[in-house]
């Protein structure tokens, strides 16, 4: 056995290997972002259109469906935090001694804040998450929302929306969330094909750019909602 | 003394085979009870290493670089010469070893010149077996130039940085054995003395350069693999740590040291801008291939800028003097023509000590697009070095020194007359004569290293058990304390002059009495006044901090000891050879039209001196040079 | 010729020891010198003053052997781009500026003495595979192994590869992974490197991590600083190589092999 496992081991011991496993959770992670951020806008499609796709998710599979995927999820973003925590911390242990004077000739900010912008954005997602799944303590759950649809009492998805958005704070939360995931995604996106050595020096800018569009579509879908809900009214 | 070339016997063709079947074995069982001392990691030094590693030999190798991969080879640009013929234009192992020995102006021995030949087309199937990027053709088969003036296509190049890629190859074979345990690998080690037992090179005493603590190493035979001396003139295109000290030193213990008149001046180099320069950097010689070189008719002109002076008041003196040629004449001619439009108050920039060499034309002709595909990164380095655009007006170029043909001597086993000392590369005398011929350099250094000591460095082991000095003997306890006191007496020094600037005196004194052009009165007055600097040195050097760290005004302050010495046998040799031959040019003997005038009658022989003791007394034992294949001519570029 | 007014903050330390920034100032330098010769300039006057020159390692000064380091203004090998700090001459300063002159910080590279660091942990990467395992002699005829001209190319830009170690120094993690991709790229893309590919990459990326440099985090400043140039995208080849020699490592290269093999 140890054959095959003493090569998995060494893989993960080396920085190369934590990497590309963070490179590999973080595909998964974009494209759930991608994917959640299209299921939140049918919310402009109408209440029916957004309970329903909140209903079909969370009964799909007999109810399984969403286990699995949170199951999923969070693995991935465990993997994702610990490799990069740990190597932040090893890289920091490489260049213990500091410049007196020290010049970034290339490097983003994005870049050099990664660990900033993943931290603050793994905070928010424990926010999101008591916000709008857990629904802890806003008073999301109750017969107020709850509405029905096609014959059925579903979760009112919608009206959570609205009333979630509508207080300032919490959607300007939301909007300094999506700015830094814009930014970790726009560092962090092209990275993958760097570091699962997908690029090359032809295929390299398109990556640069398909990144950049990535993270700003992210942003700029995501923000719609706060935005119209807080800024415009909508649904209110 | 006299001296046994062990040139083996039967024509010349078969000589190197015939040597190789007469050669000593060692049962695989018995090498790994010998110990090999290999001083440098150069081209020569890594492939020695790396080969008689494998073979079973416990080899230990010393380098003063922090790592062997940057031993002075890395900075050959050109090439490397090999007699493929893959270009099908005629070449063979003859034409190469022919070309060799004219081009060293008959004063190679012939038989090494052979095998060097003949070996040459191996280094390249070894440096390809190693993954060494050499430049290919579209259909992967390998490409070749011609260079240095050959009309064959026989060098193969890795961009302008050939030696860089061969010296990795050798790098990287002598990492495959460090790691495997057979070579151990000593780095910051600069060796300080040889250790001589009963007439045998039997150690060494090195110095740590990261702690300053000196050691004894004992072995049964010391491979000196350890450059050229250019860095005597101070100012040259050697690294700044280039240096004569392992040969010197092994001369002042019974080695003799052949030829050290023969010094190589290479034409295209970046004149000297002011007195704190400390280095010259050489231009690759491909750049004649499109500059024309010249100077202003009338020195009145030399100020003004190029683009001010008339074509009518230019004098294009090679394509003048050389009209076959022209601005392609070899190294030591196109030298020596710039330094007499010099001398004549016609040089251009800083000091008048320069030439112009214009592509103007080539520009006009090809346009400026063509010229920088072929030159772009020359011309970029020129412009980083003297903040002038070879684009917009004429590149200044002036000779500097480049490569030392002379070093110890050696025999036909590349072992010194000192038993059980070894020399490769451009540390012995042997293969180029009186002159190098461009990419030959690399050649010699690795056909040395991976394909000639492997074979005959068992000739002398087989004499010697095994094992049999150690670091116990008092010769190792003498030679230690007499390292260790030479460090005493340059720290505890209460002078006032640094280090360098007496090596800049030393240089600049050598170069004019004893560089490109050297008579007799300028040699006997630098006869005169080396001894005078040398004394002085030793009364009035500062030498700051201490000896048992890291400390490198120490380390050069020992080099330049060395130098110190080394210089006035150099002007001895160049003041007992009464002829011009290759890089050795006395004005007293030159034809009516200037070109060198060699006396064959007298001087076919390569010097061979001995220490006496006396520094101004060393003896003279000549190796007579005979020709059997390559009849004695006049080297005529006419 | 112009003459240039300087004045210097120097890293000084010895092995082992805490070090500090000393305050030189260094009037009347040539604008044609190159940096190491200020340095040599300063040195002199150092030593005339009695006090001891600053450590600097430097060697063939032609930007070729890979030994010349310093950070110059915050920069491996000082502002200029594809130039090593030999050669970096002084008319690239301004008279009354003041220049920051540290050591090539990393663990793996621990100072010597103020400016000179050990950078041996790349000779034992280097050890750890970065060759062809071919022994002198055994060598088949060079023009039996056909090398396209765009693979020889590609390799000779990895080769290109002088050692120095600016990319460490450059890089905020000391990520020594710009070096050893060039290294093992060079060897990996070769035809005569591949029987080895899988034991190179892992063996020399085992070395790189246990010699303490840090990892890449695709921020490209080893690139710029590198005075060779060499591209990024020999790190993603790197990369790709590891996760492929990883597999082959754990799951048998698919190759049989009959009883006891491992």
């Amino acid at each position: 056995m140890s054959a095959v496992f003493d090569p998995i081991s060494r893989f993960y011991s080396s920085t190369i290997g934590k990497k590309i496993l963070v490179a590999l959770t973080g595909v998964l992670l974009a494209v759930f972002v991608l994917g959640h951020m299209i299921g939140n806008l049918l919310v402009f499609a109408g209440p029916d259109a957004i309970n329903e796709y909140g209903h079909m998710l969370q009964t799909a599979l007999h109810g399984g469906g969403v286990w699995i995927a949170r199951l999923g999820l969070l693995t991935a973003l465990v993997i994702h935090v610990v490799a990069t925590i740990q190597l932040t911390r090893a890289n920091r242990a490489a260049r213990q001694d500091k410049y007196g004077r020290d010049v970034a000739k290339v490097s983003s900010r994005a870049s050099r804040t990664m660990i900033w912008s993943g931290l603050t954005v793994l905070a928010f997602i424990v926010f999101h998450l008591l916000h709008f799944t857990v629904r802890a303590g806003f008073g999301f759950d109750g017969p107020a929302y709850q509405t029905e649809l096609h014959g059925e009492i579903v979760h009112n998805v919608h009206k959570m929306v609205v009333d979630g958005f509508s207080i300032a704070p919490v959607s300007a939360f939301y909007v300094l969330a999506m700015v830094l995931l814009c930014s970790h995604l726009g560092h962090g996106v092209a990275s993958i094909f760097q570091t699962l050595g997908l690029a090359t020096h032809k295929t390299w800018p398109l990556f640069e750019m398909l990144g950049r569009a990535y993270a700003l579509l992210i942003l700029v879908g995501n923000c719609s909602i706060p935005v119209a809900i807080l800024l415009f009214g909508f649904g209110r | 003394m006299p001296l046994d070339s062990k040139i083996p016997s039967g024509p010349m063709a078969l000589k190197w085979s015939k040597h190789k079947q007469d050669s000593k074995l060692i049962n695989p069982k018995n090498k790994r009870k010998y110990t090999v001392i290999v001083v440098g990691s150069g081209l020569a030094g890594a492939s020695a290493a790396a080969s008689l590693s494998e073979l079973g030999y416990k080899v230990k190798c010393f380098c003063f670089q922090d790592s062997p991969r940057r031993a002075h080879s890395i900075a050959a640009q050109g090439g490397i010469n090999a007699a493929k013929n893959y270009q099908n234009d005629g070449d063979s192992v003859h034409r190469l070893f022919y070309d060799t020995v004219k081009g060293g102006d008959f004063r190679a021995r012939e038989a090494n010149v052979h095998r060097l030949a003949e070996e040459s087309v191996n280094i390249i199937d070894q440096c390809v077996a190693q993954g060494v990027p050499f430049a290919r053709e579209y259909g992967g088969a390998l490409a070749n130039r011609s260079f240095g003036g050959a009309q064959v296509s026989r060098t193969f190049y890795a961009r302008g940085q050939t030696g860089q890629q061969l010296l990795l190859g050798a790098y990287s074979a002598l990492n495959k054995e460090i790691a495997r345990g057979g070579v151990e690998m000593h780095t910051r080690c600069e060796m300080l003395e040889l250790v001589v037992v009963d007439g045998h090179a039997k150690g060494i005493i090195t110095r740590d350069l990261v702690t300053g603590k000196v050691e004894a190493h004992a072995g049964d035979t010391v491979l000196l693999c350890t450059g050229g001396y250019g860095n005597v003139f101070y100012l040259s295109t050697n690294a700044m740590g280039c240096n004569v000290t392992a040969t010197w030193r092994a001369h002042k213990k019974g080695a003799f040291f052949a030829n050290p008149c023969y010094t190589q001046i290479h034409p295209t180099c970046i004149p000297v801008s002011g007195e704190y320069q400390s280095k010259l950097t050489l231009m690759s010689e491909s750049l004649r291939n499109d500059g024309r070189v010249w100077v202003p008719k009338n020195a009145a002109d030399c100020g003004k800028p190029a683009h001010q002076i008339a074509e009518q008041d230019r004098d294009y003196y090679l394509e003048r003097k050389y009209p076959s040629f022209g601005n392609l004449a070899p190294r030591d001619i196109s030298s020596r023509a710039a330094k007499e439009a010099c001398d004549d108050g016609r040089g251009v920039g800083p000091g008048g000590r320069g030439v112009y060499l214009d592509f103007a034309e080539a520009i006009q002709l090809f346009g400026r697009n063509t010229i920088a595909e072929r030159y772009g990164n020359l011309f970029d380095m020129y412009e980083r070095i003297t903040g002038e655009s070879a684009y917009e007006r004429p590149m200044r170029i002036y000779p500097a020194v480049h490569y030392t043909m002379g070093g110890l001597w050696v025999d036909y086993n590349l072992m010194s007359n000192l038993p059980g000392l070894h020399v490769l590369g451009e540390a012995n005398f042997s293969d180029h004569g009186a002159n190098r011929l461009g990419a030959s350099a690399l050649m010699q250094g690795l056909a040395d290293g991976y394909f000639v000591i492997p074979t005959t460095v068992a000739n002398y082991l087989v004499t010697q058990t095994p094992g049999g000095v150690t670091t116990d003997h008092p010769e190792f306890k003498k030679a230690l304390e007499g390292s260790a006191s030479q460090i005493r007496r340059l720290l505890d020094g209460k002078g006032r002059r640094s280090v360098d600037s007496f090596h800049r005196e030393l240089g600049l004194l050598v170069w004019d009495k004893c560089g490109m052009e050297r008579d007799k009165a300028g040699l006997e007055e630098a006869l005169r006044r080396i001894p005078e600097l040398r004394e002085e040195f030793w009364q009035n050097v500062v030498v700051p901090g201490s000896g048992d760290a890291a400390n490198p005004e120490l380390e050069k302050a020992g080099r330049v000891a060395d130098f110190m010495e080394f210089a006035e046998l150099l002007c001895q040799d160049a003041l007992h050879r009464e002829e011009s031959c290759g890089g050795h040019f006395r004005s007293e003997h030159q034809y009516p039209d200037g070109e060198a005038k060699r006396d064959d009658e007298n001087f076919c022989y390569a010097a061979a001196w001995e220490y006496t003791g006396d520094l101004a007394k060393p003896i003279l034992n000549k190796e007579q040079l005979t020709f059997e294949e390559v009849h004695l001519q006049v080297r005529s570029y006419k | 010729m112009a003459l240039l007014n300087l004045h210097l903050k120097v890293w000084r330390q010895n092995a082992g020891q805490p070090g500090h920034f000393q305050d030189i100032d260094a009037p009347e330098i040539p604008d044609h010198a190159s940096f190491l010769e200020m340095m040599d300039i300063v040195n002199e006057r150092l030593i005339a003053k009695g006090e001891e020159p600053v450590a600097f390692d430097h060697d063939c000064r032609e930007g070729i052997c890979g030994m010349c380091s310093m950070t110059i203004n915050g920069m491996p090998h000082g502002p200029e781009k594809a130039t090593t700090t030999c050669q970096l001459h002084m008319r690239k300063f301004r008279t009354g500026d003041t220049i920051w002159i540290e050591p090539f910080r990393a663990r793996a590279f621990p100072v010597i003495k103020d400016l000179v660091t050990d950078r041996s942990a790349f000779d034992r990467i280097q050890q750890a595979g970065g060759f062809v395992t071919v022994r002198t002699g055994s060598a088949a005829e060079a023009n039996n192994i056909l090398v396209g001209k765009e693979v020889a190319d590609a390799a000779m830009d990895a080769a290109a590869c002088i050692g120095c170690g600016a990319c460490v120094a450059a890089c905020k993690n000391a990520s020594a992974m710009l070096y050893v991709a060039a290294k093992a790229g060079q060897l990996n893309t070769l035809p005569q490197g591949q029987p080895e590919k899988t034991r190179r990459t892992l063996g020399m990326v085992r070395q790189m991590d246990h010699e303490g440099f840090g990892g890449c985090t695709n921020q490209y400043e080893c690139e710029a600083a590198c005075p060779k140039e060499i591209s990024v995208r020999w790190i993603t080849k790197l990369n790709r190589d590891f996760a492929a020699a990883t597999l082959k490592d754990a799951f048998g290269n698919g190759q049989e092999r009959g009883e006891g093999g491992d």
